[in-house]
């Protein structure tokens, strides 16, 4: 089956990308300035990427809410208006089906879903619709850009957004070069930022206005996987799946007070008793020693005894030094451990580290 | 006589020494070299074992001993920049240097324009 193609194919084949296929889509991994220095750009300045092939999902109607609240731990109820919350559709283990953002903005909720995992998604939602007047809609007309890092503001600013009391994880209606654009502030790289959704026709307008800026670098999902490495975010098939669940992975502050005391979301039962007396395994931060870094699925080993795998390995320009991502027993996440990573007969030591590497620099309200 | 192997590697042979490298293709492929470990000096290796290693931001690249013989000379200077290897580079960086036991372990390489056919 031939791969779909986003909005901004051409240009990113204009702007010497290099092509790869991604969760069924081909998508840029890199231009020709390289991982590293478009990494560095976002962390310095302002980074452009295409994240169009992500799903953006509409759910509206009565019953909304109840479907959202079935199917994760979030409380509903507290996200007014103009909101956004990270959130996780769950399994009857507790495990994740997927990571999502879910808005509420003008009445209804908006839903941005991983490409790999969207008809997963779209299927699950539709199993589980509570009432004849929840509509599910699919909004595949649709492109969604990410300008990331501390320059990100500046630049919408210049571009006439007034960005005054909107911070992170608020949602808004913003004209951009005529364009009807609904923006987030949001992302996945740690930094500040903003997620763009447009129309698909006008995807290419606002991308290259961007592209066109001094200010403003365009950066590949290679950049963007190093940057959210370093930023601890998690990546579903990585840091998530149906056998992690949100305690392991770190993500406490996804199980909501009213919905932990309630107990009523799929897997609560061994999500729960993980909270109270802590997962058998929880993800860490690892960093390398020698220079050489560890990979994606590296067995961690200790006393000749397997205790873990890597779940994101690679390079984080920001440290220039490898570093790593795992899941261990939680009687070593304390950092400082030593544990060997093993492949194929070579062995690099490796020291657990505190997640993430490099601070979240949100932009919080008040 | 310059010769090129499957896996992107040149081996360029000259008397009985023959340097082995990365080819401009390879380095353009792996992108932003972080780490590279070379054979120790004195090794005696086999067609097809693996020598040395090259890793960039996001893959690892195995690189193989394109004959048997005895390593006689590793580029230690490439470690010292590694933003060095480049595409532009890759022919003239060589990365190990190796006493050829076998000239006939070369024959079965491609040369450069099979090589470059291959890539596209």
């Amino acid at each position: 089956m031939e791969n779909r193609r986003t909005p901004l194919y051409d240009f990113h084949i204009a702007h010497g990308a290099r092509m790869v296929a991604f969760a069924g889509w081909d998508m840029p991994v890199q231009y020709p300035a390289g991982i590293k220095a478009e990494h560095l750009a976002c962390r310095s300045g302002a980074a452009l990427f295409d994240v169009s092939h992500m799903a953006q999902i509409e759910v509206n109607g009565d019953g909304a809410d109840a479907l959202l609240e079935r199917l994760t731990p979030t409380d509903l109820e507290a996200i007014k208006d103009g909101r956004v919350r990270y959130s996780l559709f769950l399994n009857e283990t507790g495990g994740v089906l997927d990571d999502l953002m879910i808005a509420r903005f003008e009445g209804a909720l908006h839903l941005v879903v991983n490409a790999g995992r969207a008809a997963h998604d779209i299927s699950h939602l539709k199993a589980h619709l509570i009432g004849a007047d929840t509509r599910i809609k699919v909004h595949d007309k649709r492109a969604l850009l990410a300008l990331q890092g501390p320059g990100a503001a500046t630049v919408l600013g210049d571009l006439g957004l007034d960005l005054d009391g909107f911070v992170f994880m608020d949602i808004g209606r913003f004209m951009l070069a005529g364009v009807e654009c609904v923006v987030t502030r949001s992302g996945y790289t740690g930094e500040d930022g903003f997620e763009i959704s447009m129309a698909a026709s006008a995807a290419e307008t606002i991308a290259t206005l961007l592209a066109a800026r001094d200010d403003v670098f365009i950066c590949g999902l290679g950049a963007r996987d190093t940057l959210r490495m370093e930023a601890g975010l998690p990546l579903w098939g990585h840091e998530l799946d149906e056998t992690i669940n949100p305690v392991m992975a770190g993500l406490r502050f996804v199980l909501s007070k009213r919905r932990r005391e309630a107990g009523d979301f799929l897997g609560a039962k061994q999500i729960l008793q993980d909270w109270d007396f802590g997962p058998k395994r929880t993800l860490v931060g690892l960093l390398p020693t020698g220079g050489r870094p560890v990979r994606d699925g590296t067995k961690l080993i200790m006393d000749g005894t397997p205790v873990g795998s890597v779940t994101s390995g690679g390079f984080a320009p920001s440290l220039d030094a490898p570093a790593a991502i795992g899941l261990v027993e939680s009687q070593l996440a304390e950092p400082g451990t030593a544990l060997i990573a093993a492949t194929r007969g070579r062995e690099t030591t490796v020291h657990v580290a505190c997640l993430p590497f490099v601070p979240h620099r949100y932009v919080r309200g008040s | 006589m310059l010769k090129f192997s499957e896996d992107h590697e040149w081996a360029r042979l000259d008397a009985e020494i023959c340097s082995v490298g990365i080819s401009p293709h390879a380095v353009e492929q792996l992108g932003d070299i972080v780490f590279v470990e070379l054979p120790e000096i004195g090794t005696i290796v086999d067609k097809g074992d693996e020598v040395a290693v090259i890793e960039s931001v996001k893959a690892a690249s195995d690189i193989y001993s394109p004959a048997a013989g005895q390593i006689t000379e590793v580029n230690n200077a490439l470690l010292d920049d590694l933003s060095s290897i480049t595409p532009e580079s890759a022919m003239e960086n060589w990365l190990f240097k190796l006493k050829i036991s076998d000239i006939s372990d070369l024959d079965q390489l491609m040369d450069e324009d099979a090589y470059k056919a291959s890539v596209g």
